[in-house]
């Protein structure tokens, strides 16, 4: 099976930028200087390359959004504010193969004629921050980075930037904001980042990972990474898989690869023989799953058929005997908990969801809850600035909908059937 | 010029125009509370919420730009639900404190809720998060963290207006509130703003906090008399009482502000007003009829004329008055009386603070206008020496203040004057030496028009009719040009206007209905 990005993961030294280039590191970069700018955009797109932080958009669209003069200095921000509940992989990329990501931001910046470009890394990242400085470092000290990189000519400079703790900023506009050292709120759109974006400059935010992609397109070309995929999904993906499983971890595979064999081949099944009850399949802002629905393969389209979201590729693997309300519980504290604030529907919705969930969990849900929690749904859905309103409603929809029984029953005994209470009151 | 329909009403939309000013231009108002037309676009209430053909999602009217062909709907059940979804979220945590609550009647939730809401509370009352109450956060504000609907237009304002900065929002979700920073203060001129641009009760003034229900108030477009700028003001009254100054729009001038001197500039209606006409002879002051004050004034300078000659009495113009006064001044002065001492002067006692946006150095409303009418403000010094040379018999004093001259002074100067005549609104230094005290009504209690610095000539309104014994200082001038002789019929600023008008170049074809509500600039030289 080709592999994209971890071929040498298993390598300690592969972080290193001498050791990466003796694996043949930076090659690719070589190429990239050798090719005119629109070729590599064009290769890009025939990638068929989907963001992989969790909308999917594609990476060659986005950057055609740019504005064609180049009047304005561009600039590329790499998202690594991985805060997806789940979600685990570019964490892996930055510790195991961070010059992936930094070859491919040298190559994207050079299609782009950006001259600068912000890695916003997760500030709980403390190890892979330190770890992308060094490297960034090294790359400096080699000349992959700074003025006349390679003797191509071109200039890049990148810069580390570490955020302050919110899941917000990972959304790419209140990514930009805390960036520019202001509040992590999400900007009102338009306009979009491409126009005016980090220091009102022309701005492309992309995912580590896609821009790790980036390396191996230029090396292979863009068919050969969209025929590892499926139509208009290529590539691989890195997958994690969290919750009891045999083998949780993250893994590399193919984009198309079905949900069932992720879990039972890949991830060799449940802890103990256990059933599975339902599988989050794309980081905890992705309905919900039955047991049921796992033959489906992995793709941001198939995913969307069926009515839930590849995402950031964030597997929760939720096993019988959890409860359902508690587990939502659990989701709703975490969205009322890391809501900007900023717009109206989101700052009072995810509260009040969070509180009508718990109290259901806490056997003191009334007749007509499970309505107002579908109905406050429905007035938060696609009315926020950002989708941080939506990523609280659809696991709590999804799970309503599927598990429906569990939260009648909670409400009709006033008690948790699994035993359940909590004991903390909720924060919010 | 894109075409668009709102409602199924068509509208010619000029370009960059949003939907919510488009469907306000032709009367389909769209409820809001961030929107604000002189902030930027916060687009964070999502009251504004639309339907516009061809979005899948509802979108903010405040941050959509018109397009040609745009098809737009306000009156759908999907808009309605969406707008009253909003509101209740804005409500979950809010206090109800309606009852004492200053907003109550100009409130954006109340007003909204009467009009989309009427829900009953799906939301525990032991659920609402808590906020800090009455904070005094400085200048004239004070914030209840608990009614904030978090909108932002303050916030923006100190961002975007003033530049001070000193809101900020803290915490995050529905734990999120506005504040300034530990030991911050607000520090800027403009802090009564706040007060206005808070769509809640949460920023409310000081000054207004408890001293009247906003629903017994009448409004009158008004001209602020606190400096040169001339910021138009709503000056709010209740019987023969004003309550308080609010801006009122005027892009040319003040777009939608004015300072926090200027706000209280109300209070000279209110507080130490000269209600009655007063002799002081010997000392002793006696309250006396229109007709024997008019009387003794009017032969007190005649006679000073037929005994010493015109050059024996003087004429001191106040820049206070309007141009409508300060024109018959000068006819009373020049033609009457025949006297070269006529004069005015700017000058104000104290320091006073001025910046480059509202705040004029000049402390006084109509200056410009009394320069354009051709008062002398050089010659006032030299009136002053004459004064104090004693060649000055009789003095026909207008205002309250003389210049910057302090209360001793001012004493001390008009004793050389055996006979002084003030027309004036409110006690001061000239009304403790006057021998007849002609009381004049406020800015409230007549009407005319002010000049502003750069020579807009805008008009005020009379809120009410003039207080105690008080009388305009149009029927004052005329009373006093009948009984020199005159047959002098001015009633009323309008025809004094036309008079003005006709005679004076600056103000050359110029009428209330050209200067209209935005104002009209005189020109010098015209």
């Amino acid at each position: 099976m080709e592999l994209v990005l971890t071929r040498h993961f298993d390598n300690d030294r592969y972080r290193h930028l001498d050791t990466y280039v003796e694996l043949g590191g930076y090659e690719a970069l070589r190429k990239a200087f050798a090719m005119p700018k629109e070729r590599i955009v064009e290769e890009v797109r025939k990638a068929n390359l989907r963001g992989r932080g969790g909308a999917g958009f594609p990476a060659g669209v986005k950057w055609g959004f740019l504005p064609k003069d180049l009047s304005r200095p561009r600039v590329l921000v790499i998202n690594a504010d991985e805060g997806e509940p789940g979600t685990f992989k570019d964490r892996l990329i930055m510790s195991r193969g961070p010059h992936l990501l930094i070859e491919g931001i040298v190559i994207t910046c050079f299609a782009l004629s950006a001259h600068s470009a912000y890695i916003y890394i997760r500030g709980e990242f403390v190890r892979e921050a330190r770890i992308l400085q060094e490297v960034v470092d090294e790359a400096y000290a080699k000349g992959y980075l700074g003025k006349d990189i390679l003797g191509s000519g071109f200039d890049l400079e990148v810069t580390v930037h570490r955020g302050a703790g919110a899941y917000i900023c990972g959304e790419e506009t209140s990514l930009i904001n805390s960036l520019e050292g202001k509040r992590g709120w999400p900007r009102v759109k338009p306009p979009f980042p491409a126009t005016i974006g980090a220091f009102g400059l022309p701005t492309i935010v992309n995912n580590v990972e896609t821009i790790a992609d980036v390396p191996w397109i230029v090396t292979h070309g863009g068919e050969k990474f969209a025929s590892l995929g499926v139509e208009k999904d290529g590539g691989t993906r890195l997958i994690g898989v969290s919750g009891p499983v045999v083998r949780p971890g993250v893994y590399e595979l193919p984009v198309g690869t079905s949900l069932r064999a992720i879990l039972y081949e890949h991830a060799g099944g449940l802890l103990d023989g256990k059933e599975l009850k339902a599988v989050i399949p794309g980081g905890s802002s992705t309905p919900v799953l039955r047991a049921d629905e796992i033959d489906v393969p992995f793709s941001i389209d198939a995913m969307a058929k069926i009515g839930t979201m590849a995402g950031s590729g964030g597997v929760i693997v939720i096993p019988e005997g959890t409860c359902m309300v508690r587990a939502l519980s659990v989701l709703m504290n975490f969205y009322a908990h890391e809501s900007c604030g900023q717009c109206t529907p989101c700052r009072e919705g995810t509260g009040w969801l969070a509180k009508v969930v718990r109290r259901i969990e806490n056997g003191e849900g009334q007749e007509g809850d499970v309505e107002l929690i579908l109905d406050l749904c429905d007035n938060m859905m696609g009315r926020t600035i950002c989708p941080l309103a939506d990523a609280a409603v659809m696991p709590a929809e999804s799970f309503i909908w599927k598990f429906r029984e569990e939260f009648d029953r909670h409400i009709r005994e006033q008690k948790c059937p699994y035993g359940n209470r909590f004991e903390v009151p909720c924060r919010s | 010029m894109p075409k668009l329909t709102i409602n199924g009403i068509s509208v010619d939309a000029p370009e960059g125009v949003t939907i919510l000013e488009a469907a306000r231009s032709i009367g389909v108002e769209i409820p809001h509370y961030c929107y604000h037309p002189k902030l930027s676009i916060a687009g964070n209430c999502r009251m504004c919420l639309v339907e516009v053909e061809k979005f899948p999602k509802l979108q903010i009217s405040c941050n959509t730009f018109v397009t040609e062909g745009m098809v737009v709907r306000t009156d759908t059940e999907k808009v309605h639900k969406a707008v009253t979804g909003v509101l209740e979220f804005l409500l979950i945590h809010h206090p109800v404190d309606c009852p004492i609550c200053d907003q109550a009647g100009e409130c954006g939730l109340q007003n909204y809720y009467m009009q989309y809401g009427l829900h009953k509370s799906r939301y525990p009352l032991e659920d609402k998060v808590h906020k800090k109450k009455v904070q005094d956060i400085g200048g004239q504000i004070v914030l209840d963290a608990e009614r904030c609907i978090l909108c932002s237009r303050c916030v923006r304002f100190l961002q975007e207006v003033t530049r001070t900065g000193e809101l900020e929002f803290f915490h995050r979700g529905d734990h999120s509130e506005i504040a300034i920073f530990p030991g911050k203060p607000l520090s800027n001129h403009y802090t009564g703003n706040l007060a206005d641009i808070c769509p809640v009760g949460a920023l409310t003034s000081k000054d207004f906090r408890f001293k009247c229900r906003v629903w017994f108030l009448k409004s009158a477009e008004s001209v602020c008399p606190g400096c040169a700028h001339g910021c138009n003001v709503l000056a709010d009254f209740k019987g023969e009482i004003l309550y308080r100054f609010r801006p009122r729009r005027n892009d040319a001038v003040n777009d939608t502000w004015m300072c926090d001197f200027g706000r209280l500039e109300y209070k000279k209606a209110n507080e130490f007003r000269l209600l009655t006409p007063i002799f002081r002879e010997n000392g002793t002051m006696s309250a006396v009829s229109w007709e024997s004050v008019l009387y003794t004034a009017a032969s007190r300078l005649r006679e000073a004329v037929d005994a010493h000659g015109p050059e024996a009495v003087a004429v001191i113009a106040s820049p206070q008055l309007s141009n409508e006064e300060l024109f018959l001044v000068r006819k009373l002065a020049e033609e009457i009386l025949s006297t070269p001492n006529l004069a005015f002067t700017s000058r104000t006692p104290g320091e006073t603070v001025s910046d480059d946006f509202l705040l004029r150095e000049d402390k006084n409303p109509n200056s410009r206008g009394a320069q354009l009418l051709g008062i002398s403000e050089d010659r006032f010094d030299g009136i002053v020496r004459r004064i104090y040379e004693g060649k000055i018999r009789a003095l026909l004093f207008f205002g309250n203040q003389l210049g910057d001259l302090s209360d001793g002074e001012t004493a001390l100067l008009l004793q050389n004057v055996p006979f002084v005549a003030q027309v004036g609104t409110n006690e001061g230094p000239v009304y403790r030496s006057a021998h007849a005290v002609l009381p004049c009504a406020s800015f409230a209690e007549r009407g005319g028009t002010f000049t502003n610095h750069a020579g807009r000539v805008q008009r005020f309104r009379m809120a009410f009719p003039p207080r105690g014994k008080a009388r305009t200082g149009i029927e004052i001038l005329n009373g006093l040009a009948v009984r020199l002789g005159t047959e002098w019929n001015f009633t009323g600023e309008g025809p004094v206007f036309k008079a003005l008008a006709e005679s004076c170049p600056p103000f050359a074809g110029m009428s209330y209905e050209s200067i209209g509500p935005g104002g009209q600039v005189a020109e010098e030289g015209r």
